[in-house]
């Protein structure tokens, strides 16, 4: 039996977009200095400092590759199909944003004498909704790719398209793991549901298998075929530039934090403290942003790490190895939540 | 008749296949080692040299942009003759052919150099100079020798020829002489 969310308690019109503007100005406050983060990671990862010209620490960079990004001219290749090749960058973004509601920040609180929860949205299909926005993000680099009349683009969104699938599966599989041994698909009533154990002790094999389909996923390193830079260019935004590239890539980055944050969400208790700690519910935030952090270092810990899978390579881990894993994990899991 | 190919076939060799379990343990196993090694380069620093800020110390025999010298007098009203001769060996020798030497006569009211000529016109075109340091060898009176600046970009090419009188001028020490200990 698988319980619904149930929101019992009424929120003003004017709370939801209150909270919808702040989810969207913190993470895109927070999305330009990940990028310097990310630079300055694999910096040091390769005897580096990476940027460090630019202001302060060099944390004024990503403020200038606006400014140039946004002074580039806005063409198109001749063979392009124009309506989808503006479109594809922005459905990319959109889904990519459309995520970041779900993310619960914290527990519901009492702000004012008002009950608010701290989430964009608690809905009662939670990850599957994750899943859903997604699928639709394929279409972004799927048709990015298509649109801008290039083999190169269009290689790379064919990979993009197979990898996405095989992967997506194997992420799904593992993360029904913890939803049959949390019984709730709502993603505050998961977290709510780790206050005994946190998911990544009893569903490790999940943890993992996730954590590998999520870099799949969000095309990082070592998946970045769909991007192969050395034999595709740039894969399906070769034939970007100024906004739509950045599009592209903001996109890509807040694929990064969404999952960053579902993992920790999922595996990791969200906003939950360890060792009985219980702090003051304005912390929780702060908690699931360290979290996604913690992730956000691994991505780029891994990128510094490992290099490029071949493509067979690619498709025979996801469809020999992670798939028969998850299987045989979500196997294990029921019958044990059952027993 | 079919084609045999012979000895010429090179045989691939491939490592037995794996099990399961060592293949999860490759997956993963392995890359919590890479992990390591690079979290390693992290604990073990950058290694950038800041470059404008901050310079790699060149070696005594460095060979930079040429000097020419003066006699010593270690008087700074009265700067000592040129050891410049205007032989044009340095021209001779150069390879890259970018000396020019335009030699005159010293007279008794008018004397610039040690011998009996002097360098009119000394230039020396460092956009076409590949600083293989043959001309301070050609030199029979060490009158020019390679410094150690390497800092010579300039907006115009023209900019690159260097004259008499900016070769002879004291140069800004602008890079460091690596020590004995370095």
């Amino acid at each position: 039996m698988i319980a619904f969310a149930d929101v019992n308690y009424f929120e003003p019109w004017w709370i939801q977009i209150v909270k919808a503007l702040l989810i969207f100005l913190v993470i895109f406050g927070v999305l330009p200095l990940l990028t310097v983060y990310e630079r300055k990671l694999l910096g040091r990862f390769q005897h580096r400092y990476g940027p460090n010209r630019v202001g302060p620490y060099g944390l004024m960079q990503p403020l200038a590759e606006i400014v140039k990004f946004a002074r580039k001219e806005a063409f198109r290749p001749t063979g392009s199909v124009g309506f989808l090749f503006r479109l594809a960058p922005a459905i990319s973004i959109l889904t990519a944003v459309g995520g970041l509601a779900l993310i619960p920040w914290g527990n519901v609180q009492n702000i004012l004498g008002t009950r608010i929860g701290l989430y964009g949205i608690d809905v009662s299909i939670g990850p599957l909704y994750v899943f859903a926005l997604g699928g639709i993000s394929f279409y972004g680099i799927l048709l990015g790719g298509w649109a801008s009349g290039s083999k190169y683009s269009f290689l790379g969104s064919m990979r993009a398209a197979a990898q996405l699938i095989s992967y997506e599966v194997s992420q799904g599989l593992a993360l029904v793991g913890v939803l049959i041994t949390a019984q709730t698909l709502s993603l505050t009533g998961i977290v709510n549901a780790q206050r005994g154990m946190w998911y990544f002790i009893p569903q490790i094999v999940g943890f993992l298998i996730f954590m590998v389909a999520s870099f799949a996923e969000t095309n990082r390193a070592p998946f970045d075929l769909v991007e192969a830079d050395a034999e595709l260019v740039g894969g399906y935004f070769t034939e970007y530039g100024g906004t739509g590239f950045v599009a592209y890539l903001f996109a890509e980055y807040v694929n990064m934090m969404v999952v960053s944050a579902m993992a920790a969400t999922l595996f990791l208790g969200g906003w939950l403290l360890p060792f009985g700690i219980h702090p003051p519910g304005w912390v929780d935030p702060f908690v699931v942003l360290a979290k996604m952090m913690l992730f956000m270092t691994l991505f780029i810990w891994i990128r510094a790490t490992l290099p490029r899978l071949r493509y067979d390579q690619l498709m025979s881990f996801g469809w020999k190895v992670l798939l028969p894993l998850a299987t045989l994990n979500l196997l294990v899991t029921a019958i044990i939540v059952v027993h | 008749m079919p084609y045999d190919p012979g000895k010429d076939v090179v045989e691939v060799m491939r490592h037995p296949p794996r099990s399961a379990a060592a293949s999860t343990y490759r997956i993963f196993g392995e890359t919590l080692r890479g992990m390591k090694t690079t979290l390693a380069r992290v604990v073990e620093g950058p290694l950038t040299i800041q470059y404008p800020e901050e310079k790699t110390p060149v070696y005594p025999r460095f060979r930079g942009r040429h000097k020419l010298h003066r006699f010593e007098t270690g008087d700074p009203d009265n700067p000592g003759l040129e050891k410049c001769v205007g032989c044009s060996l340095c021209a001779a020798a150069c390879p890259a052919d970018c000396i020019r030497v335009v030699a005159a006569e010293n007279t008794p009211e008018h004397r610039v150099s040690a011998g009996e000529r002097y360098a009119a016109v000394y230039e020396i075109n460092l956009s076409r100079c590949i600083f293989c340091g043959y001309c301070e060898v050609a030199c029979p009176f060490d009158a020019i020798t390679m410094g150690h600046d390497y800092e010579m970009s300039d907006y115009t090419r023209s900019d690159l020829i260097f004259t008499k009188e900016m070769l002879l001028a004291e140069p800004l020490e602008r890079t460091p002489l690596r020590t004995a200990a370095e």
